[in-house]
Order: C-alpha cells, then sequence, then structure tokens
C-alpha cells in the first residue's frame, strides 16, 4: 500500500466527485423527454427523425405495465437479432478471418449476456467473432441495454418524485434520448481519447508477426512456433462503450488487460473512471428529482464509503501477498503479482478489479482468479452485495434505491412513524417489490451454485478443488446474476450446461429483477408526495449513510456468509495457518 | 372500566398466558406468523430427528436444541397471550358493567313493559328513572339528569346528560342518579360501544394493521431468504466434504431468521391498544392508533382542549352614562335563559354586583331569546324593552348603528388581551360591555414545542374573531389558527390539509362535528358528546378530556418505534450469531478456521445450542418492553433516529455477543454438552 496508490486514489475520488455534479446537472436535462440541451442544434433533428422513423410519440407517457411491456420486447427482439448474428457470422460481411458460425448454446450465452448488460463472455473474442458480430451483433447491446438500465432507473426516480401521477415517463423515448445525448457523445469523446492513447481501430486481417525468439511448444503435441498472430480490429470504439456503459464485454479474451485494449497508465486510469462516471452521476440526478440534493450526495457517500472500504480490503491482501510463496523466497515486499500486469501493478489491478465489481462492468485487467483468497473476495462480495456501489449505469441506482427503501422500512419506523421515503409512504407493496427483487438474486445465485457443486456438469470444468473451486463456480453464477460478466476463471464455462445455467441466471437477474422495480415506481408514482417535516425520516446526513451501509452490509451480505466462509475466508486461513494443498 | 396500571407480571395474567402459550402451538394459528412457523417446524424437524437419528450426534445435543426449539415458540406465545390477557383483563372490567339489567321499554302505544336490556334493539325507547342502570348505548330525547359514569370512566364526579345539544348521548353500564330521561337505543345488543371496544381489547378479532402487515411481509421475505441459504448450504458442505445434520441447520435457520421481532410483533400491537386503553381512550381499531403515530396536523377546539373549559364573565364595563348596576341587571336579563356556560357566568358575575338571581319563572312576562350560532346573540323583551347580549357585530347588525366611541374603546381593549368582549344593548342604546376570559391550560406551550420539533403542526380553531384568535394561539403557542370558524369551516380545513398530504387529527363532540370527525385520520370523539359524533370518530376519549389528543399521538409514535426497534434489534442480532455458529460449523474438517471463533466458544455443539437458547431468551426479555413500548421521547426525527439506532442497532450488534458467550460458559459449566 504505497503512497503512489494513495496519490492515485485521492485524485480518482476526486475526479469523480468533481464531475459527478455537471454531468448529473446534464443527465437532468437528457432524462427529462422536453429538457434542453447544448446539443440540441445537432441532435434534435436525429431524435425528431428517430420518433417519425419508428412512430414514437413523445408526449405520450406509459405506465409501469406498459414500460415493462416495451423495455422487455425490445429486449427480446434484440436478443433474437443478436443470436441470429452470431449463428449467420460466417456469412456476413467484415470477417477477414472466416469465422464459422458460433454453436447454439454459445450464442445463446453470448446474445442474452450482452442483452442483459452482462457481457459475460464464454468465448475469446478474437478467436471466435467476426467484426460485423462485435460491432454489430454486440455493440450495439452496450448502447441499448446501458440505456435501458439508465431508464429503468430514472422511471424509479419518477415514481420517487412524482405526485399522484400514473405514468412513469415513456421507454422509447428514454431510450432513445439516453443513446442520442448521453451515449453517442461521451463514447465518441472517450474512444478519439482511446486512438490517441494507442488503442487499435482498423478492420484489418489480423497480423503475422515474426518472433525474434521462436521456441517449442511441449503441449498439446510437439510444435515449433515461429511467428505470432496479432489480432486486430475495430476496439477502440467497443472499448469506450464498455467502459461508460458498464458492459464489460472486452474486445479481446484478455479484456482491459490487453495492450490493444488498455495501453497506457492514463488510458487504465481513464477507463476505470469512465466506468463510475455515469452511477455516481446519477447519484446526482436522483437528488435532483426528489428535491433534496443532500440525499443525493448521502447516496453518494454510502457508495464512496462501500467503494473505499472494499479497496481497502483488496488492496492491502493484493499487498500483502501469499505467505507460502514468501517461504519459497519470493520477495514479500512485491506482493501478489500472479495473474497481474506488470504494467498495472498491486494498486491499479486492485483498483481495477474493485471498480469493475462495484459497477456491473465485469471488464479485468487482472486475472481475479489469481488474488489472495481475501483480495478474490471483495470482488465476488461486491457483486453479491447487488453492485450498488455506484453499480452498473442505471441498475446501481435502482439497486441501490431497492436497499433505502428496504433501509427506510427497517429503521423508518423508529422516528415513530409510517415509514416514509423522501415523501411517499413505504408500504405493504412497495416492500413486497422490494423483497422480491433482492430475494431473485439471492435464488438464483445461491440455487444454481448449490445445483452446480453437486453437479458432474458443475464440477467437470473445474480447474481447481476445494475451497478455491467453490470460489470459482459461486462467483461465475452471481457474476452472470448480478450481470456483471468478469469471470474469476479457472472454471471452463463454455459447455452446454454451464452456458445454458449461466444464461437463465441473467436473464433472471436482469429482467426478474427491472420487473418488481418498475412495479415499484409505478406504485410510488401513484402515492401522494407528502410534505417534509421534522417530523420525517431523515435521509440526509451521516446517521443515514451509517444505517444504509449497515442495512447494505447485513441484509445484503449476511446471507452469502455461510458460503464465503466455505469458500474464499477457508481458503484463506488455509494459506496463512497450514500446510494443506488442494 | 376505571382501567389502572397493570404491573407486567401480574399472575391472574401470567398463568392463563402460559396455558395459552401451548395452545397456540396449533400450527394453523401460527400459520399467520410465517416466522414462528417455520420455528415451529424447525422444532418438529429436530423433534423427529430424535427418533430417526442417524449419524453420531449425541442424542442429548438433539434433545436440547429440540427444547430450546420449542421454548422459542412457547415464548413468542407466551408474549402475545400476555398481550392478550392485559387485554382481555380490561374487557373483563368493561363487561362487569353489563351487568343484567331491566329496561322500561315504551311501547309504540306509549305502555311500557319491563324487558331484559339484551332484548332491546336500536330504536326502542326506554325510560330510565334516578337509581337504574341505563340499559344500552342510546341518546337522551327528553329529560336531564346526572349520571354516574364512574363505571367506564373511573371519574366519580357525575356528569350532567341532556337532552338536545352535545351532551345527550349516554351509554349502557352507568347509573341515572337523579331525575328521569327517556332514551332512545342506537346499538343492537352486541354492537355497542362497550362490545365492540371488549372484542378490540380482547385480540380476538384483531386485525393486522397496514404497517403490521408490511412488516410481516418483509419478515417472511427474510425468512424465504435464510431458508435458501440454509437449504444450500447443505450443498455447499457436501461440496465442501461436510455433512451437515439437521440438528444444526435448523439451529442456524431459527437463529438467522427474524424471531425477535416476529414472536413479539402481535403483542406490541396488541399493547399498543391496551395502553391506549389504560388512558381511558378507546380505539375501534389498530389501523387508528398507527395512524396516530403518523399525524402531523392537530386540529385543536380553543374551548376545552387549549383554555380551560369555558370562557368566564370578569369584567362590567358600563358605557358613558351608564352605572355599573344598570348594566349588570340587564346583563343577568338577557343572560338568564342563555344556559350556555358564559350565559351562566355572567349571571354569576351579576350576582357578585349584588343583584340576586331571578328564576325565569318570576318574569311571566318575558320572552326569552335563547343563544343560537346563528343569531349569536341571546336576550329577552320583556316590559317594552329589548335587552340584548352578544358578539359585538351581531350586536351591531341587531342596533343597526355604530356603537358610542368608548364602547369601541373597550371592545378593541377586550379583543387585544384575548378576551371576549359581548355588548349589552336595550333596544338601541349600548350600555356596556362584559369581558369574558378565556383562561389556557397550563404547560400547553412547552408541549406544542415538542410537537413542533417533532413536526406536527397545531391548529387552533374557534369561533372568535381574529384578534382574540390571535391572542391566545400567541399565547398557548400554537402554530398556526383559524378564526371566526363555521362547523364547516373544520371539514374545508381538514380536506385541505389533507389534500397537501397531511394527515390530521381532531377531537369532537357535536353532531356538527361528525363530518370532520369522519374525514380526519384520528378522529378522537368526546364520551360526554353525541352518538352521530361517536360513531363518526374512529377514537372514543371516555374523559371526554380534548387535551388528551397529544397523549394519543405519543402512545401511537410509541408503539412503531417499538416495532422499529425490535425489527433493527432484531435483525442486528444475526451478525454475533453467525460468529457463534459458522466457525462451529467449519471447524471440525477446517481446524485452521479457528481465529473465526472470536467469542471463544468451548466447542462447537455449546456453541449452537449457546446461540439458539439465546435466540429464545432474548424473546422472553423484551416482553416487558413490548408490551410497556419504548421509552418515548417527543424530539425531532434526526435525533430520535440517531439515538434509537446507538441502542437498538448497536445494542443489537453487541448484545448477543455478550450474551451468547455468558450462556456458553454456563451450558459448559453445568456440562448440558
Amino acid at each position: 500500500m504505497d503512497m503512489y496508490g494513495w496519490i492515485q486514489l485521492a485524485l480518482f475520488a476526486g475526479l469523480l466527485l468533481a464531475l459527478t455534479k455537471p454531468l448529473g446537472v446534464y443527465l437532468a436535462s437528457v432524462l427529462d423527454a422536453g429538457g434542453k440541451t447544448f446539443l440540441d442544434p445537432v441532435l434534435q433533428p436525429c431524435e425528431k427523425l428517430l420518433y417519425r422513423l419508428f412512430s414514437i410519440k413523445s408526449q405520450d407517457e406509459q405506465n409501469w405495465q406498459q414500460y415493462a411491456v416495451s423495455l422487455s420486447v425490445f429486449s427480446l427482439v434484440s436478443l433474437l437479432f443478436s443470436y441470429a448474428v452470431l449463428r449467420l457470422q460466417h456469412v456476413l460481411p467484415l470477417n477477414p478471418q472466416g469465422f464459422g458460425p458460433v454453436s447454439p448454446d454459445l450464442a445463446f450465452n453470448t446474445a442474452v449476456s450482452f442483452t442483459t448488460n452482462t457481457n459475460w463472455q464464454s468465448y475469446g473474442g478474437e478467436s471466435t467473432l467476426s467484426y460485423f458480430s462485435q460491432m454489430v451483433g454486440l455493440t450495439l447491446h452496450n448502447f441499448v441495454s446501458a440505456a435501458a438500465g439508465i431508464a429503468v432507473a430514472t422511471a424509479l426516480v419518477r415514481g420517487l418524485s412524482r405526485h399522484s401521477a400514473r405514468t412513469i415517463g415513456c421507454f422509447w423515448v428514454d431510450l432513445v434520448r439516453i443513446n442520442l445525448y448521453l451515449l453517442l457523445p461521451l463514447s465518441l469523446i472517450l474512444a478519439v481519447f482511446l486512438v490517441s492513447q494507442g488503442v487499435v481501430q482498423n478492420f484489418k486481417p489480423y497480423a503475422a508477426a515474426k518472433l525474434l525468439e521462436p521456441h517449442t511448444a511441449v503441449a498439446p503435441a510437439i510444435t515449433n512456433i515461429a511467428t505470432q498472430t496479432i489480432a486486430q480490429g475495430p476496439m477502440a470504439s467497443q472499448v469506450a462503450i464498455k467502459m461508460l456503459g458498464t458492459n464489460g464485454g472486452g474486445f479481446m479474451n484478455a479484456n482491459a488487460a490487453h495492450p490493444y485494449e488498455n495501453p497506457t497508465p492514463l488510458a487504465n486510469f481513464l477507463q476505470m473512471l469512465a466506468i463510475f462516471l455515469i452511477p455516481s452521476s446519477l447519484t446526482y440526478y436522483l437528488g435532483r428529482m426528489v428535491k433534496n440534493q443532500r440525499h443525493g450526495w448521502a447516496v453518494w457517500a454510502a457508495m464512496l464509503l462501500l467503494f473505499l472500504a472494499g479497496l481497502t480490503v483488496c488492496w492491502q491482501a493484493e499487498s500483502a501477498g501469499n505467505p507460502r510463496m514468501h517461504a519459497l523466497g519470493v520477495n514479500p515486499l512485491g506482493g501478489n503479482m500472479e495473474g497481474k500486469e506488470v504494467r498495472f501493478g498491486i494498486f491499479n489491478s486492485a483498483l481495477f478489479a474493485t471498480v469493475t465489481t462495484d459497477a456491473s462492468c465485469g471488464a479485468v485487467n487482472a486475472m481475479h482468479d489469481s488474488f489472495t483468497p481475501l483480495g478474490g473476495l471483495i470482488p465476488l462480495l461486491n457483486i453479491q452485495l447487488g453492485e450498488v456501489v455506484f453499480g452498473g449505469v442505471g441498475a446501481g441506482l435502482y439497486g441501490m434505491l431497492v436497499f433505502v427503501v428496504l433501509t427506510v422500512f427497517l429503521a423508518g419506523l423508529m422516528v415513530g412513524r409510517t415509514p416514509e421515503y423522501v415523501g411517499k409512504k413505504i408500504e405493504a407493496y412497495d416492500v413486497k417489490m422490494s423483497a422480491l427483487a433482492i430475494l431473485i438474486l439471492i435464488l438464483s445465485i445461491l440455487g444454481f451454485t448449490a445445483w452446480a457443486v453437486v453437479s458432474n456438469w458443475g464440477l467437470a470444468g473445474l480447474n481447481n478443488q476445494g475451497p478455491h473451486g467453490l470460489s470459482e463456480i459461486i462467483y461465475a453464477y452471481s457474476s452472470a446474476t448480478g450481470n456483471n460478466g468478469s469471470a474469476f476463471a479457472g472454471l471452463t464455462t463454455n459447455t452446454p450446461w454451464l452456458n445454458t445455467t449461466l444464461a437463465f441466471a441473467m436473464l433472471f437477474g436482469r429482467f426478474f429483477m427491472i420487473v418488481p422495480i418498475l412495479a415499484l415506481a409505478g406504485n410510488l408514482a401513484k402515492k401522494k408526495l407528502l410534505p417534509q417535516s421534522e417530523g420525517s425520516f431523515p435521509v440526509t446526513g451521516l446517521t443515514f449513510v451509517v444505517l444504509l451501509v449497515g442495512t447494505i452490509l447485513i441484509v445484503g451480505a449476511l446471507t452469502f456468509v455461510p458460503v464465503l466462509s466455505l469458500g474464499p475466508v477457508v481458503e484463506h486461513f488455509l494459506m496463512t495457518k497450514s500446510a494443506v494443498v488442494f | 372500566m376505571a382501567a389502572k396500571a397493570r404491573s407486567l407480571f401480574d399472575t391472574a395474567i401470567m398463568l392463563p398466558a402460559v396455558v395459552d402459550s401451548f395452545r397456540k402451538l396449533n400450527p394453523f394459528s401460527m400459520l399467520k406468523n410465517p416466522v414462528m412457523f417455520v420455528t415451529e417446524v424447525g422444532a418438529g424437524i429436530t423433534t423427529a430427528v430424535l427418533f430417526i437419528r442417524s449419524g453420531d450426534e449425541p442424542v442429548g445435543f438433539i434433545l436440547q436444541i429440540a427444547l430450546w426449539l420449542w421454548f422459542t415458540v412457547l415464548f413468542a406465545n407466551f408474549a402475545e397471550a400476555m398481550a392478550e390477557g392485559r387485554g382481555k383483563a380490561q374487557a373483563n372490567e368493561l363487561r362487569k358493567t353489563r351487568t343484567k339489567t331491566l329496561a322500561n321499554r315504551i311501547h309504540e302505544n306509549g305502555d311500557i313493559e319491563q324487558v331484559p336490556a339484551d332484548q332491546l334493539r336500536k330504536n326502542n325507547m326506554v325510560i330510565i328513572s334516578a337509581g337504574e342502570v341505563i340499559p344500552a348505548d342510546g341518546e337522551i330525547i327528553e329529560g336531564v339528569a346526572t349520571v354516574d359514569e364512574s363505571a367506564i370512566t373511573g371519574e366519580s364526579a357525575p356528569v350532567i346528560r341532556e337532552a338536545g345539544g352535545d351532551r345527550s348521548a349516554v351509554t349502557g353500564g352507568t347509573r341515572v342518579l337523579s331525575d328521569r330521561i327517556k332514551v332512545v337505543v342506537t346499538a343492537n345488543p352486541g354492537e355497542s360501544f362497550l362490545d365492540r371496544m371488549i372484542n378490540l381489547v380482547e385480540g380476538a378479532k384483531r386485525q393486522k394493521t397496514p404497517n403490521e402487515i408490511a412488516l410481516t411481509i418483509l419478515l417472511s421475505a427474510l425468512t424465504i431468504i435464510f431458508l435458501v441459504v440454509i437449504m444450500s448450504l447443505k450443498f455447499f458442505g457436501l461440496y465442501s466434504g461436510m455433512s451437515f445434520s439437521i440438528t444444526v441447520l435448523v439451529a442456524l435457520l431459527v437463529c438467522l431468521i427474524p424471531t425477535t421481532i416476529g414472536g413479539l410483533l402481535s403483542a406490541i400491537g396488541i399493547a399498543g391498544i391496551d395502553r391506549l386503553v389504560q388512558k381511558n381512550v378507546l380505539a375501534m381499531s389498530g389501523r387508528a392508533v398507527e395512524a396516530a403515530g403518523d399525524v402531523d396536523v392537530l386540529l385543536l377546539d380553543k374551548t376545552g382542549t387549549i383554555t380551560l373549559g369555558d370562557r368566564q364573565a370578569t369584567e362590567f364595563i358600563p358605557a358613558e352614562g351608564v352605572t355599573m348596576q344598570e348594566l349588570a341587571s340587564a346583563a343577568q336579563l338577557a343572560s338568564l335563559a342563555d344556559e350556555t356556560p358564559e350565559g351562566r357566568s355572567i349571571v354569576v358575575l351579576a350576582k357578585q354586583h349584588g343583584l340576586r338571581g331571578r328564576p325565569i319563572a318570576e318574569l311571566p312576562h318575558a320572552q326569552f331569546q335563547p343563544f343560537t350560532a346563528q343569531t349569536r346573540m341571546s336576550g329577552v323583551d320583556i316590559d317594552g324593552r329589548k335587552i340584548r347580549k352578544g358578539a359585538a357585530s351581531a350586536v351591531c347588525d341587531f342596533i343597526g348603528k355604530a356603537f358610542p366611541l368608548d364602547v369601541q374603546g373597550a371592545l378593541n381593549r377586550i379583543s387585544q388581551s384575548g378576551g371576549t368582549p359581548l355588548v349589552v344593548v336595550d333596544g338601541e342604546k349600548a350600555l356596556g360591555v362584559i369581558h369574558l376570559k378565556d383562561i389556557v391550560k397550563g404547560g400547553l406551550k412547552d408541549r406544542f414545542d415538542r410537537f413542533r420539533a417533532m413536526g406536527i403542526k397545531t391548529v387552533m380553531i374557534t369561533g372568535d374573531n381574529r384578534l382574540t384568535a390571535a391572542a391566545i394561539a400567541a399565547e398557548a403557542g400554537v402554530d398556526d389558527f383559524v378564526a371566526e370558524a363555521k362547523p364547516e369551516d373544520k371539514l374545508a380545513l381538514i380536506r385541505r390539509e389533507q389534500a397537501e398530504g397531511h394527515l390530521v387529527a381532531m377531537t369532537g363532540d357535536g353532531t356538527n362535528d361528525a363530518p370532520a370527525l369522519a374525514q380526519s385520520d384520528v378522529g378522537v370523539a368526546m364520551n360526554t358528546g353525541t352518538q352521530a359524533a361517536k360513531e363518526a370518530g374512529n377514537m372514543v376519549d371516555l374523559d371526554s378530556n380534548p387535551t388528551k389528543l397529544l397523549e394519543i399521538v405519543e402512545i401511537g409514535k410509541q408503539m412503531l418505534i417499538t416495532r422499529g426497534a425490535l425489527t433493527t434489534f432484531s435483525i442486528a442480532n444475526d451478525v454475533a450469531k453467525y460468529f457463534a455458529i459458522i466457525p462451529a460449523m467449519l471447524i471440525g474438517v477446517f481446524p485452521v478456521i479457528a481465529p473465526l471463533n472470536i467469542m471463544g466458544l468451548q466447542s462447537a455443539s455449546s456453541a449452537v445450542l449457546s446461540a439458539v437458547i439465546f435466540n429464545a431468551l432474548i424473546i422472553i426479555a423484551l416482553i416487558p418492553l413490548a408490551l410497556r413500548g419504548v421509552q418515548f421521547r417527543p424530539v425531532g426525527a434526526v435525533v430520535m433516529l440517531r439515538r434509537n439506532l446507538l441502542i437498538y442497532g448497536l445494542g443489537g450488534l453487541v448484545v448477543p455477543f455478550a450474551g451468547i458467550k455468558i450462556i456458553d460458559i454456563l451450558v459448559n459449566a453445568f456440562h448440558f454438552v
């Protein structure tokens, strides 16, 4: 835990804080169907054209059921579209490597994965997918699934801020405006910047480089290797939105650890910042909409607190390294460098891992599987908490708001009133929907994992035994259900069983969460907005922040204590206190 | 019923409660409480394990776990039975008032027949004479009587009930002390006010309140979550090469699900109603008690609530050229037929000026003009004189011209001081002014300040003019006032506040209060009030003390806080229980995790057993808190939250660590495992 790390952390948190308000203000006008932005002269014609093209009446708002149906239908159609693209990539253009069609279960898994904003990758991008598949089949989702997430969060915030309203906005308008005014311009800027750092952006066939030191591989068969294939492709455009939209699906199999995707320290720093940028601004948007800016900052502070706590543990664990390696003569000062890019080192790997799992991004610049047990526990726990620490774009905010609703309900009674959140009474229906959202995540993660760990198909892909193997499987289903997409790896997931069960975990985690949340939004919108007074439950200030963090840890984390104890925690003690080898 | 605060451990309540806790084990009745139902099923499963035991788990251990799980369920049942028992004790006292009485029913043809009271039906007429017990709830349609209502209110001083006006209601079970009244019955047997009350305190037909329903949903969700956790844990154990025993898994499950709040939830609700009854307030539903905690606007009648009873005449101020004696005499004449307390106080004041009271019978030629809300004047036409007294504006309209300057001066002076001036006129001549004074009750200002800190707005409502109202409002420290209010203004005000999202509480007694009582979120009718008012409100104050509204709000809040505090405590407990049980479960296969046993519990079985025992005992330990309610201080939400969070949140984290450790020491000291 060196000084450069602390300086970088301060810079990271400071920049995030500084950007939250300006982008939050901008978001407020983007997310208002009639809002004015400085990009109107350029983009309004496109917006109008799109409305005319799809005959969207921008004034017509939807109730929550209509909103949910629109979102689901849109997701289903785009899912089928991507499935078709992957299955037909051999006959589609932009396939200089001549890749064949993707197998049915992998195509299903991948299409689901991108539609749900998960970007779980059972494939290696550069060895499986054509440029067309990457750009059209997948990057499309990087935009629209991110926009859908933001749209749901917006709908929920509208529910909170409206007085006795029937509608929560129009999904189609939200979808168009979020893409047009927010994601496209930001991605363009970031992509151009990334190109300046050396991220490639081309349609060239893969290059072949002659190795200076040819060598002989011994497995699976003895072969002499004299050339290396270097993958090419339109990466910058995909990398920008993969971060900004908290998608995380890398162009390359190595994701952000690959020098073409993440060439410089500055590119690395900005990519991490890009992950938190929109989720962080959404808290400002929340405060603005509920006319309680301090509440927005309180939510932001709770997120920052959880982020810093997670990061500190992970960073500390990675810096401390593995005592068994030290016993073999490895310098303890180096920390645990296994599975890390030397370019990034301990701090930037720990920070990236924390950020990518706090948010539902899932891009990685190091091998989470190779982290120390406690270092690896943090990304896993972050995902299991529901990725509410800034979280996915939109998904982080609505996940957090579910916890806020539960917090207000659990502790709100203690001020001697029926629990009330920013002027909305929290009643049976709201509790039911919030509890349902959390219950589904837990059911999916624990259910699938429990099934997998006692099944041959689940254990077949496992490269490690014992507690670490358990961590690998629970990480996979947590990541899929949480729509994160990062992998602990160490588990070969490209098998029909795992592809299919993981795909269902992704679908459950996305849509069975979104529907109750939209129902919550609709129900909240219907309620009267009660005037705030001295007697109202305080949703600002230190007490609230502590309470919220406490609820997230107790309600969210306690559920996973048993399985985490059997996985990373036991592994930690085995590593530090015994000589047992698995 | 003269409710007294009962000792928490009254054996007369405790013993039947113990029996009841066993009766409540019936799984069908447990179903309404999902958390405890799961606990009971868990207890059943561990008991079954005793008989179909496999593996090497010691019988003694399984037996103890099973026993303590049953205790957990029994303790929760006991809490509920205690609360119900206390309610039943109240109800029994209420029942005592309904001794078998005979009623003199008047037939349509005018005959009087004696029938048992329980044969009376709505709209029957009865005659009740001095010494008789009033057989049913009803309304006096003829006569006036003094009534001993101590059976209901505990107040020994008799009260006057009379036909017409707002004090015409009589309650079954009270006794007529003097005179004879004719009463129309307003409730069928079993539907009377007392019957509804008995049902409510007995908890037999208790409906869950909205908030309780929401909380039950959350507790059920947590229970399902932990069920999933425990079931999946079995599989994770299999993967890790451990076969967790059913006993231990059930023990962990019961420890994790929120049994503390689940077990005490209904007791808290019943105790809330019970506390109201002890204050002599009957709530018609638990929902009303809950709403009382949510109220943020209190609509307070000036008279009786803010000021002491009625205005009293304190001073005669004669006009120029009028003697004190003339004014006093005219004022007395004008007030003879004015049965309002103000009217009577004028007669009393006149007496102090040497005028003896003149019975109306002595003035056969006099034509009395009674006071009405519309004319706002009373008076007498006697010997060609038209003497009137009343509010300045009304009298001004009557004489059709402005008052002399000195009278106007006196009027202004009195109004500005918060008093009420009445002008006395003889024909067109203004004789002078009577000074009526309001006396604000002591301690109210302080109380209103505390309410303000809690975010509750107080609005005083009065028929007085703005000046008077403002002066009293300032003296009493209310936030707002409505002056010159007519009865329908109350309703309009409530609707307006509600449209803005406020919850409004009010008290009322008159028939014209009924619409407002019905519209308000918490409507407290005075027991002395009319039947219409009582039916419209959702609470009745047996003492007819409007100031009690403040206490009702406090009790409502206290009930909600108790529920929240125990929920927080219950959930915070889980942390310690994990630290007790998880290491115990894993240590067999992974001895390296010993450092996780931070409490230093002596063995795996004693750790599990201690956690289960703690989980059961904490319910018993918290019963007094659930029944009494947490300590309540009227402070702002921020302070209240921080304080309760420190006590129940932090306490909930820390207490079980200590508790489980102590139990573990005892369990080992006595070699239970």
